[in-house]
């Protein structure tokens, strides 16, 4: 179970060769799929000069790492890479990415899909974006947060 | 004596990211009225607690929490990770 906050840009594809490698090292025999999802940083009118992601040391690491425990609670995952940047970030780099492993791929889906949930409305990250006509902070989509009803209530990310 | 952080647009209208605050208060609320008191800027930053958060010792809270023991208080907008 791994969690990194990091502001260096990261590479997904060596991150998802490392993890399914790390996991093969450790003896898993029983591991029957991989899900991987990376978030990129969008320009959805083609005026974004730059996005930068604000967060709460400390207490970012420790929501996220409830989260995973959660994940791997509830879908007996093998193992989880969550990785999310923060500060200064250009339209189309990564900023996270969430990786599964699990013994079948309903499970491994559904644990992504949970944790991409949870990450949005529940690890304190702040996203500001930087255009052509200035700067405003990201407001929360009630969508996002309602999405999080899906998985039920009572659980330790709640 | 407690550390009060803030972030985001919480931050910005505040104008300081953290401060040690001497307070009395026995919950959230209570604190938040404090602060607003002081100058108009906090005022500002607390009118609409429904677009507001709230972390005691680093995890998710009410305004309605006890401050009992608390050492680090943290007010933000609804986060957007992802």
């Amino acid at each position: 179970m791994a969690v990194r906050v990091q502001a260096e840009p990261f590479d997904p594809g060596a991150e998802l060769t490392g993890f399914a490698a790390g996991y093969a090292e450790s003896g898993g025999a029983d591991l029957g799929a991989i899900v991987s999802f990376t978030g990129i940083v969008r320009d959805e009118t083609g005026t974004l000069r730059q996005m930068e992601i604000e967060h709460y040391p400390g207490m970012t690491e420790r929501a996220i790492a409830a989260i995973e425990a959660e994940a791997v609670a509830r879908w007996a995952l093998k193992a989880v890479l969550v990785i999310h940047r923060h500060g200064i970030l250009t339209p189309g780099t990564p900023i996270m990415m969430v990786a599964t492993a699990a013994g079948h791929r309903g499970a491994a889906f559904a644990a992504a899909e949970f944790l991409m949930d949870y990450l949005k409305s529940r690890a304190p990250f702040w996203k500001k974006e930087t255009g052509k006509d200035g700067t405003a902070w990201v407001a929360a989509l009630d969508q996002d947060e309602a999405a999080l009803g899906r998985w039920g209530k009572g659980g330790a990310a709640d | 004596m407690i550390d009060v952080l803030y972030f985001a647009w919480v931050r910005e209208r505040i104008g300081v990211p953290r401060e040690r605050v001497d307070s009395s208060a026995a919950t959230v609320a209570e604190l938040v009225a404090e602060l607003s008191a002081r100058e108009p800027r906090y005022a500002a930053a607390f009118a609409d607690l429904a677009s507001l958060r709230v972390a005691v010792d680093q995890e998710l809270a009410s305004f309605a929490t006890s401050l009992q023991g608390v050492r680090e208080v943290a007010f933000f907008p609804p986060m957007t990770g992802g």
